[in-house]
């Protein structure tokens, strides 16, 4: 009964998605008031009916009904209620209507919350997010159906994959979703403004905190991600380079971009044409990714099982939506009026050289990633791209990048002299310097490059903060009222870098990493980075679906207790599939990661121990840049509005309906 | 306003022509999956497209025993099946590895490090689809033709050259998706 309702409130969803998309659309050009106001309901409505349809399956999922195949074959009634609920959306079909949900949030907090953006434009923005709605409601519907019956209904389910029963993909996939879906936000606002034809620095003030609050939820997203492979495969890898990773990257790296070049929009009114087709990419990028996963067209250890017909539905959707917008673009932004003249050396030009550099790694990335299909099609070739493309292709692009980060912020807008803002800098360049040559000389060159430019762009984002507050300047109490005072819009973005510097020290730092794999008798150790790992037993231990061989590993340091590490291989019942549960401590600053390969007959085990140094720090990074995105996110301009003359104001609200 | 100049307009419409271009490949990509030519998720063997390698085994189960010149003067298209007793997704493949055999396809087997024994109770229980068993005791052949784990087929056309190759069961979807558009290639 209730998946038939949640099935029902999936095509009610779709209906009004349909009509949200009409009447966002063509109400401006009737210019009727009341269709203006219909399509923010509609907006709430689809989002509500798409609630009522996902707590349906997740009810279906908890309360194990076996009838919807979703639930049989991705869940059984000995799974723990808390992965019930979130095997919801770790499948094709279900993690497809989680996707579909957000979309319709998107649209649901811009009808309540657009509220400052002209009626017409808002009612054009949710008519664009209902038409793209629309399509993957229909895709969930048709072919996509997570509500799907079967009849008779097993006894038991499947139930969840081991390596999914982990609260880190709890929270991954719906933070990682948020991010991708939201840059759907942006692209209504870049078709809407095609649509009519005008992009100013009001357009470039509303669109940034949309892009900024999905941007802050892919880099969560992506920091989740990475922190579930590093602790759940058990290689101690953080970052892959396989296809589905790098196509979350790829709307990051533009996505990155594009709340640096709306920036530009706000301030200057330049680089608009620029920012509508960043804008349009990047969800492009996010829309890409998606029909990359689902059509299983790439190989990848993330791939949902290959299912070309779907894929072909998903790009027609592509077909639609990303050429749809590119023909408008083709057609208006030659319209688009250009202004706002900057020297090269000024703040436009510093982020300027920032787009270029994140839009041509992405270019990289994208290449690496979609070269072996295409080679495959136009050569019959089979090559594949890994990871060493990825690092010689990305380190040398990100260089300059790091280089300008600390830089650019300095610099003030239209004309800017360099030389100033690198006297503020000495004291980075120094220290950047000392680091560099402290490991070159111990033989570390890649690692001295990193960790230069992580102390490079870590400093230049303190000394702007102090700057900013005019620390040692003015009295230290002042300085710390300031930092309250000044726009909350810099202190995220110095926090951003800063953040960016942090994860770029983790980064460096794990080229430093060791790690031995070794076979012990309980009572034998062994030597790895400074500590002694010495095995004390093996032990059975029983987990609430599985079993497990845990191992007492303990480390010590000169003879003294570290700590004491707890790695085990578990065999989940249901499935008959053994995992690895890697022991992971840290100290914030170094991470000790032990895993447990398995027993001979002898009575060994077999083991693999790492120390990462400055592992803890890629993951503090990219929280840090998110942290950095939510304090900018709540700057003054975006909560109560940019400070506008009264004179002015009046006529914005109301000439344009 | 002046009208936009015609480099502009180029410019501007240069993204919708390489997105079009991309989304013509995809496309392409797509449908050679739904005809079985391309799988991203397959370690494709280099086999295919190339004579079979040189190899002799002995029968195995009272069969005959084969070698390349054997597959290579057959008048019909040949599915040799790598499979072993011990392997259970060789046992899931069996029935409609004799659907195959009753369709009129030739099947020979190459039993991979199996015991005679073994063989012969597994032949008995799941079925015989094969006109020929050949025995690979060492393995070593199997290396040779690039197999990467039981079960594993590969199609050889007449003159002895392998024209298509599947790692893991041959399921009705595999048949129907790819094997009868390679046997109609081969036709």
């Amino acid at each position: 009964m209730i998946p038939t309702l949640g099935h029902f409130a999936l095509a009610l969803a779709l209906a009004i998605a349909a009509a949200q998309a009409v009447i966002g659309l063509f109400g401006p050009m009737l210019r009727d008031r009341v269709l203006l106001r219909t399509a923010p309901a509609l907006a709430i409505g689809q989002f509500l009916m798409l609630c009522a349809s996902f707590a349906a399956l997740v009810w279906a999922g908890v309360v194990s009904d076996f009838t919807v195949k979703n639930v049989a074959d991705f869940s059984s009634s000995i799974t723990p209620l808390f992965y019930r609920v979130t095997g919801t959306w770790g499948n094709h079909d279900g993690s497809m209507l989680l996707w579909c949900l957000i979309l319709s949030l998107c649209g649901a907090v811009v009808g309540i919350f657009g509220t400052n953006i002209p009626t017409s434009l808002r009612s054009r923005v949710l008519g664009v997010l209902g038409l793209v709605s629309g399509g993957f409601l229909l895709f969930t519907l048709t072919v996509s159906d997570p509500f799907q019956r079967i009849w008779p209904p097993p006894l038991t389910g499947a139930g969840v994959n081991p390596i999914l029963q982990d609260p880190g993909l709890a929270v991954h996939p719906p933070i990682l979703y948020t991010g991708y879906v939201g840059f759907s936000i942006a692209f209504a606002f870049a078709v809407a403004a095609l649509i009519e034809g005008r992009v100013d620095a009001a357009w470039g003030r509303w669109v940034r905190p949309w892009t900024l609050v999905s941007w802050l939820f892919l880099t969560a997203g992506i920091c989740f991600g990475s922190l579930w492979s590093y602790y759940t495969l058990g290689w101690g890898g953080f970052w892959f380079w396989d296809p589905v990773e790098n196509v979350a990257l790829l709307p990051w790296l533009t996505g990155t971009a594009l709340i640096h070049s709306a920036i530009v929009v706000e301030k200057r009114e330049a680089l608009k044409t620029w920012s509508v087709l960043l804008a349009i990419a990047t969800f492009s990028m996010s829309l890409c990714g998606t029909f990359l996963v689902r059509s299983g067209l790439l190989n990848s250890v993330h791939a949902f099982a290959a299912a070309p017909d779907q894929g072909l539905f998903i790009l027609a959707l592509l077909a639609l939506t990303i050429g749809g917008s590119l023909l408008l673009f083709a057609f208006r932004a030659p319209n688009l009026a250009t202004s706002g003249l900057f020297a090269p050396v000024s703040r436009e030009g510093a982020l300027i050289l920032n787009n270029i550099f994140l839009c041509v790694i992405a270019a990289v990335v994208f290449t690496g990633t979609m070269y072996p299909p295409f080679v495959d099609l136009l050569f019959g070739q089979q090559i594949s791209v890994g990871a060493p493309f990825f690092d010689q292709a990305v380190l040398p692009l990100t260089a300059p990048l790091i280089l300008a980060m600390a830089v650019g912020p300095m610099l003030q807008w239209k004309r800017a002299a360099i030389m100033p803002a690198l006297t503020k800098l000495w004291a980075g360049a120094v220290i950047a310097v000392i680091v560099f040559a402290f490991l070159l000389f111990r033989g570390h060159a890649i690692a001295a490059l990193g960790l230069a430019g992580a102390a490079w762009v870590i400093i230049g984002a303190v000394v702007d903060l102090a700057e900013r507050v005019r620390l040692f300047r003015v009295p230290l109490v002042q300085s710390f009222t300031r930092l309250f005072t000044i726009p909350r819009a810099s202190v995220g973005a110095a926090l951003g870098h800063l953040g960016f510097g942090v994860l770029v020290l983790g980064i460096a730092g794990m080229t430093l990493r060791v790690h031995t794999v070794t076979v012990l008798h309980p009572g034998q150790g062994v030597d790895l980075g400074g500590y002694r790992w010495v095995l004390d037993s093996i032990a059975p231990v029983q987990g609430p679906n599985y079993q497990a061989r845990q191992a007492t590993v303990t480390v010590t340091r000169h003879g003294k207790l570290v700590m004491t590490l707890k790695p085990e291989r578990r065999v989940f019942t249901a499935q008959k599939v053994d995992t690895m549960a890697a022991a992971i401590r840290t100290n914030g600053v170094r991470n000790l990661f032990a895993t447990f390969a398995g027993e001979d007959n002898s009575g060994g085990g077999e083991f693999q121990f790492n120390v990462h140094p400055f592992a803890p720090e890629i993951w503090l990074g990219g929280l840090i840049m998110a942290l950095g995105g939510a304090i900018s996110l709540s700057d003054r301009r975006f909560r109560i509005g940019a400070p506008v003359k009264k004179r002015l104001r009046k006529p914005a609200g109301s000439a344009t309906v | 306003m002046a009208a936009p100049s015609v480099s502009r307009r180029l410019m501007l419409g240069l993204p919708l022509a390489v997105v079009a271009t991309g989304g013509i490949g995809f496309y392409a990509l797509l449908e050679r999956m739904r005809s079985g030519s391309y799988n991203p998720q397959d370690f494709n063997n280099p086999l295919v497209g190339h004579p079979a390698p040189e190899f002799t085994l002995p029968g195995a189960d009272g069969h005959q025993g084969f070698d390349r010149a054997a597959l290579a003067v057959q008048k019909r298209p040949v599915l040799v099946n790598f499979f072993a007793s011990w392997c259970v997704p060789c046992a899931g493949e069996a029935p409609f590895l004799d659907k195959l055999a009753q369709s009129g396809l030739d099947l020979w087997g190459i039993a991979y490090q199996d015991k005679p024994e073994a063989l012969a109770l597994y032949l008995a229980k799941y079925g015989n689809p094969y006109r020929r068993v050949a025995s690979d005791r060492s393995g070593r052949v199997a290396i040779n033709w690039g197999v990467y784990g039981v079960p594993e087929s590969f199609l050889i056309a007449p003159g002895g050259m392998v024209r298509w190759h599947v790692a893991g069961p041959l399921v009705p979807e595999v048949i129907q998706r790819q094997l009868m558009p390679a046997l109609r290639r081969l036709a």
